[in-house]
């Protein structure tokens, strides 16, 4: 009766966005409003000698914040306190913030923020990662004797070393938030941020660190979010706490919207990786010992690093089994802005090395790529590296056949279009002089947070009984990925009820539970499962109903029986899950996804640019809750990886951002897209609702690997790094 | 000064300095908070507006040069003016079904650019009208499939 999941059902918040109507953060303006700007270092580090507001400049109308308006603790508590919200003494990064002002009117706000001057003592600062030496975190992967099976007789050795760089998330809308006084009402001595953001609770969290406010005083609002790949996961308590102590002090509302060059200056980015294999193989190409040493890029502060590194560790194998496996993590500590979460959060670092190493062990033993990855993936009742017995939706296989057999159909359907149409362009691409590849990946991802991380957020989600339905309660947040139409659509499947009467309360910690962060590919197969169960209990409730029509009746009863009917489930792990953080060994994740890309290279032989022609993605996700949606992730999941190889290069220079602007920093136009085909495929997982794990990140993982694959065969050259630049490309062909 | 346009088949005036952006004078002036500032120059084309019936980045014009200008923009394409009643323009219902919308911010200034591509556009076409606009969700093919479902319905 409810066609909901699994049909591509009217997306919930689709009308207001393709009418103008819907509100981000910079299309709210409040009575009074101020504009909030940062002074930020010019030092990557140093002391502080002083902080003077220019005595010929007039000051009037502003209001200025430094630490020592800090009313609670001055850190953006996150995993470890050691970030200040605001310098106090010494800077450790270039576009730390260290005074903020603010104004109601913005150009007048630029000038004092020039009027502002910051006298220091400069210290030699550790700009590169590769040569530092302080480790902010490090992590230790061990299953069998590593040693051991390297010493064996007969036994053939490949090492390669592998690089990538920083990336920046590049959400169209920058950070931004406004802060009021007030959570219920403006003189309730509490505090309201309303903002682009991905987790709210992690900002209600960090202003009650910072305000010494007790939690229902805290109120975060989520605004409609223009996009966040992570880079809204952290970073939004860190300029909310700025917006929030300038409100308290001016008695106004308060709003922080980052311009782009502030935004790319200032912000988290991905973590830069060097990433060092070494395997051992038997003479047929059996592996059997992986060694890894894995370092990135943390920045002057801890952030979220040691989970990406976590989960970089965890995957840096690539999805093959071997019988011993060695994996040395480490962050490294530098004077650089802090990286922080990205789309795949260390995944697609060490799987781009894992399987451009791939490449590198059959080209040295002469085998075929294919076989080789073939021989040695996972299949069901493998051990991963952390000794995880793999039971169930293990597809590995499955992707690299679908995706080779469709990749062959895209092709063919390019290859006939193109004589059919454009037979110059042909007579162009055949002249001999440019040289074309195809190079393949295979990647998997965990869904949900690592080990025993699901445990410990015990995160809540719940339904409400309304009138004609039922209304989601959930913190989970909506950030263009679909998470409104999604549990929507399992709700009203679960309920029988058509997919119209779910509606969505708005995401307000004064209203919604705390569903845990919308991160880590687990808003669909962690909360909505969640919501699954809230679901079953909310129809055992209603007692037996047949229809549309049963369940409205027998709603309205219950509602006039109890007056509110709301329940709230919490996570509940599945029983079969074991991980111990201390030996980092067991199930990592309760589930992976699976996916094969395939991608076709063309390199200019004059501008050695590098362009992929075509692309092919087969994704294992369990099951598809809507599948224009799953495709939507999976598409521009894709093209951020595409991005990420060949065209996104952030340069530093005294460690800060050279090219912080989209003029210089290039993200993959319609132009520089390839056709994307898509294969999606469905081996259900049972604790997933309906079977559905993780879609979010696992499309990134791939394509940097399979475009360095493909450029390696066009050229016969190794290029262990990227972005793919052309100047990268011409160093590696010359 | 004082300025006189056409916003979305309504005359309006507005009382700005020359040289401020038309992005602000929509936003602020005329609380058409519909185009979205994404670079502020050129870059994005999250601010695209139609002038005169040409796509431009309005985070590049000033308001003086608009002066007695027809200015469309996102909240003009529903018929009756984009209230909520408002029946939607096919392009955006074809954004709707396709998923061509994922975080929306970059959605106004996209559906401004198509709204500029000639009737019959192909798909090369197609890439090279969009190339001015950046989407990072998409990947753009579902945006493909949207803007050559109406373009081809425009065919006669």
């Amino acid at each position: 009766m409810a066609k909901a999941v699994g049909h591509n059902v009217p997306r919930a918040e689709g009308r207001e966005k393709v009418t103008g109507e819907a509100r981000y953060v910079d299309d709210l303006t409040f009575p009074g409003m101020l504009h909030g700007r940062t002074v930020r270092s010019t030092i990557a580090r140093g002391r502080i000698l002083s902080v003077e507001l220019d005595p010929q400049f007039d000051w009037s109308g502003f209001t200025v914040v430094d630490h020592k308006d800090i009313p609670g603790k001055n850190v953006v508590a996150m995993i470890v306190d050691d970030q200040p919200l605001l310098a106090v003494d010494r800077v450790r990064h270039q576009a730390e913030p260290i005074a903020l002002l603010a104004h109601a009117d913005r150009a007048r706000l630029a000038e004092g923020l020039a009027h502002v001057h910051v006298r220091y003592e400069a210290e030699p600062a550790q700009l590169d990662f590769e040569s530092a030496s302080q480790v902010l975190k490090e992590i230790a992967i061990r299953r069998g004797d590593v040693d051991a099976v390297f010493a064996r007789p007969g036994v053939t050795v490949v090492e390669g070393t592998y690089r990538t760089g920083a990336q920046e998330q590049l959400y169209i809308e920058c950070n931004g938030v406004v802060a009021l006084p007030g959570a219920a009402n403006p003189d309730d001595g509490g505090i309201s941020v309303h903002g682009s953001m991905q987790c709210p609770y992690y900002v209600v969290r960090a202003l009650c660190v910072l305000t010494g406010l007790p939690r229902e005083k805290v109120r975060v609002v989520q605004t409609t979010t223009g996009g966040g790949f992570g880079g809204k996961e952290e970073y939004p308590s860190l300029i909310a706490g700025h917006a929030v102590l300038l409100a308290r002090k001016s008695g106004r509302p308060v709003k922080m919207m980052y311009e782009r060059h502030e935004d790319l200056v200032a912000t988290t980015k991905r973590h830069p990786s060097i990433v060092r294999h070494r395997t051992a193989l038997a003479k047929d190409g059996t592996i059997l010992g992986i060694d890894v040493d894995l370092r990135l890029d943390g920045g002057a502060y801890i952030t979220l690093s040691p989970v990406v590194l976590s989960r970089a560790a965890i995957h840096a194998t690539g999805p093959y089994r071997a019988e011993a496996v060695r994996i040395r993590g480490r962050v490294m500590m530098t004077n650089t802005p802090p990286n922080g979460a990205f789309r795949g959060f260390g995944a697609p670092q060490s799987q781009f090395a894992a399987e451009v190493h791939m490449d590198r062990i059959a080209g040295e033993l002469g085998l075929d790529p294919i076989a080789l990855r073939k021989k040695n993936l996972f299949r069901t009742g493998d051990v991963t590296a952390t000794g995880q017995v793999l039971k169930d939706s293990v597809a590995a296989h499955e992707v690299l056949d679908r995706a080779l057999a469709r990749h062959e159909l895209a092709v063919r359907a390019h290859n006939k279009k193109m004589r059919a149409h454009n037979k110059k362009e042909r007579a162009h691409n055949e002249d001999g002089a440019t040289q074309r590849g195809t190079g393949i990946a295979l990647f998997f991802h965990g869904s949900g947070f690592t080990g025993g991380g699901e445990v410990k957020l015990a995160s809540k989600a719940g339904l409400a009984l309304t009138k004609g339905g039922v209304q989601l309660l959930v913190g989970s947040t909506e950030i263009g990925q679909g998470t409104r139409t999604m549990h929507a659509q399992i709700v009203a499947e679960t309920l029988g009820i058509p997919y119209e009467r779910v509606e969505t309360a708005d995401p307000d910690t004064a209203r919604v539970p705390d569903s845990g962060p919308t991160v880590a590919s687990r808003t669909c197969m962690v909360v909505g499962k969640i919501l699954q169960r809230a679901a079953e209990k909310l129809r055992a409730e209603l007692g037996d109903y047949d229809d549309e029509r049963g369940f409205v009746k027998r709603a309205r009863r219950l509602l006039a029986d109890r007056g509110t009917v709301e329940i709230i489930e919490e996570y509940q792990k599945p029983g079969d899950i074991v991980w111990s953080d201390e030996t980092y060994e067991g199930d990592a994740y309760g589930a992976y996804a699976w996916g094969c890309n395939v991608a076709d290279v063309e390199i200019d032989p004059i501008t050695y640019q590098a362009r992929c022609t075509q692309f092919t993605t087969a994704i294992d996700i369990g099951k598809a809750i809507h599948p224009i949606l799953a495709e939507g992730q999976i598409e521009g999941g894709t093209l951020q990886g595409i991005g990420w190889a060949l065209y996104e290069d952030v340069v530093m220079r005294d460690g800060k951002m050279q090219n912080a602007s989209l003029t210089n920093y290039i993200i993959p136009t319609t132009l520089d897209t390839p056709p994307i085909a898509v294969e999606i495929i469905e081996h259900p997982y049972a604790n997933g609702p309906f079977g559905a794990k993780g879609v979010g990140e696992c499309p990134i993982d791939g394509p940097a690997a399979a475009l360095v694959n493909a450029i390696r065969a066009a050229t016969g050259k190794r290029l262990d790094a990227i972005p793919a630049t052309p100047e990268r490309i011409m160093k590696a062909i010359a | 000064m004082k300025l006189k346009l056409h916003v979305n088949g309504k005359k309006k005036s507005v009382e700005v300095p020359p040289m401020k952006r038309l992005l602000d004078t929509l936003r602020e002036e005329l609380a058409l908070t519909g185009t979205k500032e994404g670079c502020g120059e050129g870059e994005c084309g999250a601010c695209t507006v139609l002038v005169d019936g040409t796509a431009v980045n309005a985070c590049l014009v000033p308001t003086c040069q608009v002066d007695g200008c027809d200015v469309q923009t996102v909240e003009g394409i529903a018929r009756g003016g984009g209230k909520q009643a408002a029946r939607l323009h096919r392009l955006q219902r074809a954004f709707l079904e396709h998923g061509a919308a994922q975080c929306g911010i970059c959605t106004p200034g996209m559906l401004m650019a198509a709204l500029a591509l000639p009737k019959h556009a192909a798909l090369d076409e197609i890439r090279a009208g969009l190339a001015g606009n950046l989407c990072r969700c998409t990947g753009y093919m579902k945006i493909y499939d949207a803007v050559a479902q109406f373009l081809d319905g425009e065919r006669p």
